[in-house]
C-alpha cells in the first residue's frame, strides 16, 4: 500500500501536532517551507499558529503565488485556525495576507483575548459518531459564506467545520486532542 | 449533548492554557515599550508583544524597583496589534497578576526581570483563567514553575544583556536534565525528585516522554538571528527577544530577520543572507564583568 504523503506548512505554529495526527490517521507528514517542498504532496495542512506571521513568511519565501497555483490545480488543503484564517477570501477590518482560496468571510479573535478561549464537545454528523473536542483558542468565527460552501459541524449555530470542495476548514484545533476523526475525513477527501 | 449538537463551554482548562503556547512556537516574541513599537514588532512578524514600560537593558541600566507596566501602556498596545499580548509581573506578585488578567492580555510572564515581590514563593498559577510562563535555570526549576501551574516555559539567560552564553547554559541544563532523566531506572526517580527539588510525578512524566509537559522557549540575551536560531538548534520551540531588537540601530531590519531566522533555524544558507546587513546590534556586556548582586537570573529560585 503507498501512503499518502501529507505537507504540513510549517512556517510558524503548532505544526507538529498535526504531524503526530497525521501519522495516527495512517499518512506520511513532510514539513512545508519552501517552494521545492511543496512538490510531490498529496495533500496540505495549515495549521494553527498567529496568520499574519505566517502570511508574511509565506510572501518572504515566495510560496504565496505557488501556493495558490497548486490548490487552484486541486491540491486538498485543511486549515486550522489561522489555517482558516488564511483560507478565507474576506476578512473582517484587515488586509493582511492571506491564500484567500474559500468563499468565506473570517472575523479573527472574535471570541475574545486568552480568557475567553474555551473547548467544548461538538457533534460531526457523518464524520464522527461521537462528538469531537473542540479546542476553540483566540478562535475566529465564520460570519458569511457563499452556496458553495458546506457547513459540516455548529457551535452555538455557528460554521466551525466547513468544506468547499477539496478545502476543509475548522476554526477550533483538532490536532490539539487525540481523535484523529476530522484528520482521518480529510485523507478521504484526497 | 445527546439531543444538541454542541456542549456549553469550558473555559481556563489547562490544554487551552498551553494551547496558546502551542500556538506560538516557531515564533518571536518581543519586548514592547508603547504602541508605536508594537506596530513595528507586529509588521515584522512576531507572534507576540511583551508589553514593558522599560525593555531590560534599561531596567538594568537605571536600577531602582522595576514593577508592573503601567495598565495605559497595556491597553494601548492591546488595541495597537492583533497578535497576543503579554505583560510581565513581579515573582510573587498575585495582584499585579489579577489585574494583568482584569486587563484581559492573553499571557503573563512571571518575570526575574522586575525586582521580585516574594523571596519565598512564587504565584499560585493555577488560580487563574489566563496562562503563566515563566523562567528557569534548570529542570528542576521548570518543574516546580509548571507545578505551581506555568502552562510555558522560558530560559532565564541574563536579560538586557545581549549577550546568549546564559541563555544556552540554561537551555543546556534543562536539556542534559531531561536526557538524564530519560536515562535513570524507575526506582531512582524519586530520588532524582528529591535532588531536582520538583514535583515526583513530573519527573516521571519527563523520564517517560523526553520533553517538558509544556512548550520550552528561550529567553534572555537573544541579539541577532544566528543568537535565535542556535537557541533553537539546541531544542527551544520559539524564542523571546527582549532589548535585542528595539536596542539596535535598525530594530524593523532586525526585527524581520529574526522572525526568518526562527523559521529557518536549521538552515544556514538562509541564515547567512537574513543576517546581511542588519546595522549595530544592541550593545553587549560581558556576563563575567556582572557582579552576582547584578544577575536578574539568580532572582526566584
Amino acid at each position: 500500500m503507498i501512503l499518502l504523503k501529507i505537507g504540513v506548512l510549517a512556517l510558524q505554529g503548532d505544526f507538529e501536532k498535526h504531524f503526530s495526527m497525521i501519522r495516527k490517521a495512517g499518512a506520511v507528514p513532510l514539513k512545508i517551507r519552501s517552494i521545492d517542498d511543496l512538490e510531490y504532496i498529496d495533500g496540505l495542512i495549515i495549521p494553527g499558529g498567529e496568520s499574519t506571521t505566517i502570511g508574511k513568511l509565506l510572501k518572504r519565501f515566495n510560496l504565496l503565488p505557488h501556493l495558490k497555483e497548486k490548490i487552484g490545480d486541486g491540491l486538498p488543503v485543511f486549515g486550522t485556525c489561522a489555517g482558516m484564517i488564511l483560507l478565507a477570501r474576506e476578512i473582517t477590518g484587515s488586509d493582511q495576507l492571506r491564500i484567500g482560496a474559500m468563499d468565506i468571510t473570517v472575523t479573527r479573535n472574535a471570541y475574545g483575548s486568552q480568557v475567553d478561549s474555551f473547548e467544548a464537545d461538538v457533534n460531526v454528523p457523518g464524520i464522527s459518531a461521537e462528538p469531537v473536542r473542540a479546542v476553540f483558542i483566540r478562535a475566529p468565527i465564520v460570519t458569511d459564506f457563499s452556496p458553495e460552501v458546506k457547513v459540516l459541524a455548529r457551535f452555538e449555530d455557528r460554521p466551525v467545520l466547513i468544506r468547499q470542495d477539496k478545502l476543509l476548514a475548522s476554526s477550533f484545533h483538532p490536532e490539539l486532542t487525540d481523535n484523529d476523526a476530522i484528520h482521518r475525513y480529510f485523507l478521504s477527501m484526497i | 449533548m445527546s439531543n444538541t449538537l454542541w456542549s456549553k463551554r469550558q473555559q481556563a482548562t489547562w490544554r487551552n492554557k498551553i494551547g496558546l503556547a502551542e500556538m506560538l512556537k516557531g515564533g518571536v516574541i518581543m519586548d514592547v515599550t508603547n504602541a508605536e513599537q508594537a506596530k513595528i514588532a507586529e509588521e515584522a512578524g512576531a507572534v507576540a508583544v511583551m508589553a514593558l514600560e522599560r525593555v531590560p537593558a534599561d531596567i538594568r541600566v537605571q536600577g531602582g524597583v522595576a514593577r508592573m507596566s503601567d495598565p495605559k501602556i497595556i491597553k494601548e498596545i492591546k488595541k495597537t496589534v492583533t497578535i497576543p499580548v503579554m505583560a510581565k509581573c513581579r515573582i510573587g506578585h498575585f495582584v499585579e497578576a489579577q489585574i494583568l488578567e482584569a486587563l484581559g492580555i492573553d499571557y503573563i510572564d512571571e518575570s526575574e526581570v522586575l525586582t521580585p515581590a516574594d523571596e519565598m514563593y512564587h504565584v499560585y498559577k493555577h488560580d487563574f483563567k489566563i496562562p503563566f510562563v515563566c523562567g528557569c535555570r534548570d529542570l528542576g526549576e521548570a518543574l516546580r514553575r509548571i507545578g505551581e501551574g506555568a502552562a510555558m516555559i522560558r530560559t532565564k539567560g541574563e536579560a538586557g544583556s545581549g549577550n546568549v552564553v546564559e541563555a544556552v547554559r540554561h537551555m543546556r541544563t534543562v536539556m542534559d536534565g531531561i536526557r538524564r532523566l530519560k536515562n535513570l531506572p524507575g526506582e531512582e526517580l524519586m530520588t532524582e525528585a528529591k535532588n531536582l527539588g520538583a514535583p515526583y510525578e513530573l519527573v516521571c512524566e519527563v523520564a517517560e516522554t523526553g520533553k517538558l509537559p509544556v512548550p520550552n522557549f528561550s529567553a534572555g540575551g537573544i541579539a541577532t538571528p544566528a543568537d535565535a536560531a542556535l537557541m533553537m538548534q539546541l531544542g527551544a520551540e520559539a524564542v523571546f527577544v527582549g532589548s535585542g531588537i528595539f536596542k539596535s540601530s535598525n530594530p524593523e531590519r532586525r526585527a524581520k530577520a529574526i522572525v526568518e531566522a526562527a523559521t529557518n533555524f536549521d538552515k544556514p544558507s538562509i541564515l547567512a543572507e537574513i543576517s546581511e546587513d542588519l546595522g549595530e546590534p544592541m550593545y553587549g556586556i560581558d556576563i563575567n564583568q556582572l557582579d552576582e548582586k547584578q544577575k536578574l537570573a539568580l532572582r526566584g529560585w
